[in-house]
């Protein structure tokens, strides 16, 4: 998993059915990693500094559906705390 | 998943049987500004997206989930046809 800052979103009229209703985030992966578009499972907004999976395992947050996603928000970020810093 | 722009089409005739109907599309990526990144991506198109289109590219296995592919040999799938990209900086 990744963390990751909201910088935006994406919006798709056509698309596949089972991202109907699904939010599309742009996040950028921290520190300073490539642009993905998540789709968010937790009501993340922007600005916010989130944690995403990449992978398979993103579609697992919306299980039982089987969503076509290789990455998902799956938390908002309260404290970061690292040693050294 | 990534924001790509599909630059052309890729035709074969020769392959997977459970690829048949499916339309292979060559996909550049791009940043959230629109402009080009580098390599490119050939994905199976689930949402009949054109030429010159913004899309949504969902890469790896997961791309087997996206409508019609499921069992299929694909690793990307475009998903999604982009009508408008915001960022919170514009």
């Amino acid at each position: 998993m990744f963390l990751g800052k909201v910088i935006g979103n994406v919006v798709c009229s056509v698309k596949d059915e089972a991202l109907t209703g699904k939010k599309l985030m742009l996040v950028d992966r921290l520190p300073n990693g490539p642009t993905v578009v998540a789709i968010d499972a937790v009501g993340a907004g922007a600005g916010e500094t989130v944690y995403f999976c990449r992978g398979k395992e993103a579609s697992f947050a919306f299980l039982p559906d089987e969503i076509p996603t290789e990455a998902t928000i799956v938390a908002i970020v309260d404290t970061i705390y690292a040693e050294g810093e | 998943m990534i924001l790509a722009r599909i630059i052309g089409t890729v035709v074969a005739t020769r392959k997977d049987p459970r690829l048949e109907g499916k339309k292979l599309l060559v996909c550049q990526p791009i940043n959230p500004k629109g402009e080009d990144e580098k390599g490119y991506v050939i994905a199976v198109d689930t949402v009949h997206a054109g030429f010159r289109e913004r899309v949504l590219v969902v890469a790896g296995s997961s791309a087997r989930m996206a409508s019609g592919c499921k069992d299929t040999p694909v690793d990307a799938a475009i998903v999604g046809i982009v009508d408008q990209i915001s960022r919170d900086s514009d």
